[in-house]
Parts: structure tokens; C-alpha cells; sequence
């Protein structure tokens, strides 16, 4: 890996250089109720908007590659048949500026099951490596269990990573657009200086977790507590609201809806992003419900994601950002569930 | 250098490089309705044919596989091949009105136009059952995606040993493929049919499949070595007849179930027909009974 470091006044430059093409960035979108500041992806036009001392944002950055409402096809019809059109909805490449280690795990942990898969899905696919990614180093909140599923470095799925060393920015490279970038730029050699105040921060960064979940053996354990009263217990907390899926950087499901337009001369397809807390989820057709029940579906978003995803691709559909427990109305969160199905109810 | 990055074309335009194979997603193949033919009040049986030749002699599926079938602005639904796979991209779809896009089809004539694309899913192993005794049991609409394997032993009857049907419906007017019974029988087929109610003029046996089955176990209640079951109907019939053919002696790696589940793309993206991660549209429909006590939530 090639690593650089420069000063903190050449990250606007770089940002200016990059701005050629559209920059999705974190900025600061308004306050809760305790003044504290919330954030969200937007794209950006000034350096001085962007937020890179954001603590996490309020969705993640998916909705650039899984847009939560996008049109899959649409079709010209008229009394002899029809035609179908495909477009991937994408026509240049994009910046995703200041991305956290979480973040990026979700996109390669969404890239094994849309695109390293059967039937690579190419509207993901075209998204994915038309955003070119710089990647931050974060600050944990006390509900980022990040460590705990093992997400809380990204080793790659980005074309840059940058850790603030105070003074200067410290940066792996990982592409080769973004060596060329930094050549443009006043960079220079890190140094062992920079080498231990690297080893510094991250050391800091570690002391700072609070969160935990206790993954091992968790699969096995999923399945022996199966019948467990924790589950209903949580299923009649849970609103089925769908929120967490809302906000979840890995949640990937989705539902198609086509509509005829109004002339009856055309129609769209549209692939809608869904949730498997949603009451409708597993309804077939004649009206039978696999997951009737709110604690059969909050049961199955844990299998999903800590089952039948680890026994996949040996790794859990799940980057513990935290953001579907702080967004949960019913305080509803990754730790306390697991642990408490861990227990046995 | 240009600050304007390069933009990636993923299908791999003119000159382009392409790592996968994305052709598969969206990219249907346009299909015309040759003909309608009502089985019952409820269900019909379309033929179905790939317009374009070659495509039509390159769609090769095996039985129990199902095809995504499309209709511009009405919607896209999973469908179980029902016809023989020697027939190619000329298919048979047996089809029940329950919802937007059935209730739609039921009303189109010769010549609509569809979109297919498939096949996709596993499929029941009739050439590893070769030189074996098979029990077909269907409840309901469950017969639909068992004609299809069913084609296959009928092509190819002397390659089989003893094949049963058993087939139970809520009552007589619901039973399908009712013109074919004879043709089964011609086959050297044993056909039991039973309902849950009889009607006018039936004279069969009124019951829960389950009994059919245990007359055909016979006093021993057990089954030959070097016997298979194909299982398809309503969620609450598998445990029930898996049960019984467990205890008959069946083992699980030789009876195939075929599940249903709602899908909205068939291709291992949607999640919507997932039981635990597995995809129904991937590692199914067609599971072998082991497979199935290994999954939660499954039947």
C-alpha cells in the first residue's frame, strides 16, 4: 500500500480538483432537540460546507447506489406489443468525499451479494464503480459497535483513505486515480513520525469504544435460541416501521412496482427498497403471510444478517454504524438484542 | 491529467470491458401467448413461445424450474414451468387468477405479448432417479410445477420403475389437468385422486392426501429401497406428508419439495423469497427434504 501525508491547507485543493465531478460529501443538515448537530450525505459544492468532523450520519450513504425508489425500466406499448428500456440510471462518476471505515465495509459487504454473485445486479454494479471514494478515519460514539463486527477498518473498496494526524492528513492510496490526484497536490513522504502518530491515533481511536456484541458462535446460537421468549419479546416492542432497514447501510431488499402512465402509451418499472419488517414482506399470492407476526420479522432481519449472511460469505450483514438503534422509536438495537437472545430470553 | 474521472460503462460499450455478465438482469425476452386454455374457473393454462428461434432453442430449463413472466405496467411474477423440457422456449405456464398481473393475463387472447426471463432456480433430479420408484404427491396448485419432471418420467417411462401420483384437491371441480388422467394411466401410471369434498357424481375417495398415501404404504407403512417423492402443495401439506414418508423410511436427500415464496426478481437480489439467506429463487425452489429440516421457517 502507498502512503502519503501532507498539510491540512491541500485538502481543499484536492477537493477542487475532484469538484470537476459532482462530490457527495457529509455536511451538517440541523440540530436535535439538545442542540446537537445532525449530519447527512449531500452533494457539495464548496469546501466549506463539507463536515469532516461529522460523527455519523443520519441515513448512510446508500441511497447513491441503491437510490431508494429507482426506475428499472420502462416500456413503450402500443396495439401491435412493446418495447422495454433499460437504463442504468447512472452517466458519469461520482465522489464520495469522507466516507468511515463502516460505510465502506457496507459497500463490499453489498458487493458480494449484487454484484459476486449469480445474476450480477448492474444498476448496483454501474453505481458502485463510478464513485470514487475517500475514505475517513472517524471518532467512535459510544453506540458504534463497529469492532465488534470487525468493520471498523476498511482494507479496501475505496480508492483513498485519509486519518488526521493534527496538522496534516495522513493518506492511503489505493487506486491509481487517486495517485494521480495526489500528485497535484504537495505531498509528501510519511516519515516515522508520521508512521507513530498514525499508530497514535488509531490506538486512540480504539480506547474509545463502548458498545459491544458478542458475535461468537453466534450463528449456532441463533438457531438454539430460535424458540427463545427474547424474540416476541422485542416483536412486541418492534412498530414493523421499517425504519432500521431505512437507515441500514447493508439492507438491500426491495419490492417492484410497474404503473401505466395516463396515455396508456408507456409504463415504468420501479424497484422500491423494502423492508422485511414491513407486514407485507413474505405475503404470497392468495393472501398467505410466511412472517405474519412482528417478532417472526424482527427475528428474521437477525437471521438474515447474522445467520444466513455469515453462512454466506462468512462475515455478518451488519457494519454495527448503530444508526437503526439510534433511529429505532421503539429503542430497539443491535447490542441489547443479541445479547438478550444470547441469554436465552 | 483530467479532473473529470473517466466514466465506467458496466455493460461494456463500444470497446468496453466487461467482468460480468449483466445481461441476465432486467433483459427479457420478449414471448407471445400462442394459445389460452381455461382448466377451471380459476386457472389456466397458457402456451407460452419465445418469439425470437434461436433464443427459443437456447432456453433449455429442467423440470421444476420457473421463469419470471412480465407485463409492461401490470407487474412481473415467478411462474413454475409446467410443461416438458423438450419443448425448449415453447412452455407451458398453468396459472391461477388471484392477483393485478393473473387476473390481466386471464383476460388476454392469442398473440398478447409477454417478457420472460429465466430459467432460473434448481430443479428435481430425474436423472439421478433413474432406475427408481417415484412418488409424485401434489395438493392443489401443487401439481402445476410436478407435470413438468412428470413429462420427463413420460418421455422416458421404461427408464423408471414403479410411479405413483397422488394428488388431492378441495373438491372435483378443482382438479386440473383432468384430460390428461387417462393419457398417466396409458403410461402404465398409478393415478389416486382425492378431494376434500366430493361433488356431483364423484366417485373417489374423499380425504386428506395423507390417507391415499398411507394406502399406498400399505400395512408395512414402509417403501421400497431405491424410492423418491417429489412433494409440492399448500405450506401446511409438507410437514404432514415429509413426516410420513420419513417414517416410511425415505431418506431426506431423496424426497424434493418445491416452495413457494414471494419473489420480485428471481435473481438472489430482492431478498423477498428468503428463508433464514437462503433464496428460495437460487437454492430452491426445489430443495432436497434434508436441506429443508436444516432451515428455519421453511415448512
Amino acid at each position: 500500500m502507498l502512503f502519503k501525508v501532507f498539510a491540512k491547507d491541500e485538502l481543499p485543493k484536492l477537493f477542487d480538483l475532484l469538484a470537476a465531478n459532482p462530490v457527495i460529501a457529509p455536511v451538517q443538515k440541523g440540530v436535535d432537540q439538545h442542540g446537537v448537530p445532525l449530519f447527512d450525505f449531500d452533494v457539495v459544492h464548496d469546501f466549506a460546507d463539507l463536515r469532516l468532523d461529522y460523527t455519523s450520519t443520519i441515513h448512510s450513504a446508500k441511497r447513491y447506489f441503491l437510490p431508494y425508489a429507482e426506475t428499472l425500466a420502462t416500456f413503450t406499448v402500443d396495439k401491435g406489443g412493446w418495447e422495454k428500456q433499460v437504463d442504468l440510471n447512472i452517466d458519469r462518476r461520482q465522489v464520495l468525499f469522507g466516507l468511515h471505515a463502516c460505510d465502506i465495509n457496507a459497500l463490499n459487504k453489498l458487493d458480494k451479494v449484487l454484484v459476486q454473485s449469480a445474476y450480477p445486479n448492474p444498476f448496483y454494479a454501474a453505481k458502485r464503480r463510478n464513485m470514487f471514494i475517500i475514505g475517513l478515519q472517524c471518532t467512535p460514539r459510544p453506540q458504534c459497535f463497529c469492532r465488534s463486527m470487525g468493520t471498523d477498518f476498511a482494507l479496501h473498496g475505496f480508492d483513498m483513505f485519509l486519518t488526521d494526524l493534527g496538522d496534516s492528513y495522513f493518506a492511503e492510496i489505493l487506486s491509481a486515480a487517486a495517485f494521480q490526484f495526489m500528485a497535484r497536490i504537495v505531498t509528501r513522504e510519511p516519515g516515522h513520525d508520521d508512521h507513530e502518530r498514525y499508530k497514535a491515533v488509531v490506538a486512540e481511536k480504539n480506547g474509545r469504544f463502548q458498545a459491544k456484541v458478542d458475535s461468537s458462535d453466534l450463528t449456532k446460537i441463533l438457531d438454539m435460541e430460535f424458540e427463545s421468549p427474547a424474540w416476541k419479546a422485542w416483536g412486541d416492542k418492534c412498530l414493523s416501521c421499517g425504519t432500521c432497514a431505512n437507515v441500514c447501510p447493508t439492507c438491500y431488499c426491495y419490492g417492484v412496482e410497474e404503473n401505466v402512465d395516463l396515455d396508456l402509451t408507456g409504463a415504468v418499472k420501479t424497484r422500491r427498497l423494502h423492508s422485511c419488517n414491513l407486514i407485507d414482506f413474505a405475503v404470497v399470492a392468495g393472501g398467505h403471510n410466511f412472517r405474519p407476526h412482528s417478532h417472526a420479522r424482527l427475528k428474521y432481519r437477525y437471521y438474515h444478517k447474522h445467520r444466513g449472511f455469515v453462512e454466506a460469505f462468512e462475515e455478518a450483514l451488519c457494519v454495527g454504524c448503530g444508526r437503526c438503534g439510534e433511529a429505532c422509536l421503539a429503542g430497539i438495537t443491535v447490542p441489547a438484542v443479541i445479547a438478550s437472545v444470547r441469554e436465552g430470553g | 491529467m483530467e479532473n473529470r474521472l473517466p466514466f465506467i460503462d458496466v455493460l461494456g460499450g463500444p470497446g468496453g470491458r466487461r467482468r460480468e455478465d449483466f445481461t441476465s438482469f432486467e433483459y427479457t425476452l420478449p414471448a407471445e401467448i400462442t394459445s389460452l386454455y381455461a382448466l377451471t374457473p380459476t386457472e389456466t393454462l397458457y402456451q407460452i413461445r419465445i418469439i425470437d428461434p434461436t433464443a427459443r432453442q437456447r432456453f433449455t430449463f429442467q423440470p421444476g424450474q420457473f421463469v419470471m413472466l412480465e407485463l409492461p405496467g401490470i407487474g412481473e411474477a415467478p411462474f413454475s414451468i409446467s410443461s416438458s423440457p423438450v419443448r425448449h422456449g415453447d412452455i407451458e405456464l398453468c396459472i391461477r387468477r388471484v392477483g393485478n398481473l393473473t387476473n390481466f393475463l386471464a383476460r388476454l387472447t392469442r398473440g398478447a405479448r409477454v417478457g420472460l426471463s429465466g430459467p432460473f432456480g434448481t430443479h428435481f433430479p430425474v436423472e439421478e432417479m433413474v432406475g427408481q420408484d417415484i412418488l409424485l404427491l401434489a395438493g392443489g396448485l401443487g401439481i402445476v410445477p410436478l407435470r413438468s419432471p412428470l413429462s420427463a418420467v413420460l418421455e422416458n417411462r421404461s427408464n423408471y420403475g414403479r410411479v405413483d401420483i397422488m394428488y388431492g384437491a378441495r373438491n372435483p371441480a378443482e382438479l386440473l389437468f383432468t384430460y390428461q388422467y387417462e393419457e398417466w394411466r396409458r403410461f402404465d401410471i398409478n393415478l389416486a385422486i382425492t378431494v376434500d369434498q366430493a361433488g356431483p357424481g364423484w366417485q373417489g375417495p374423499v380425504g386428506l392426501i395423507t390417507e391415499v398415501l398411507k394406502e399406498r404404504l400399505g400395512q408395512a407403512g414402509s417403501l421400497a429401497t431405491g424410492t423418491c417423492a417429489i412433494v409440492c402443495g399448500p405450506p401446511v401439506m409438507f410437514r404432514f406428508v415429509c413426516d410420513l414418508l420419513t417414517r416410511a423410511g425415505l431418506p431426506p436427500q431423496k424426497m424434493f419439495v418445491s416452495l413457494e415464496r414471494r419473489m420480485h426478481c428471481g435473481r438472489g437480489k430482492c431478498c423477498r423469497c428468503n428463508i433464514g439467506s437462503t433464496y428460495t429463487c437460487l437454492d430452491g425452489p426445489v430443495f432436497d427434504y434434508w436441506s429443508v429440516m436444516n432451515l428455519k421457517e421453511a415448512i
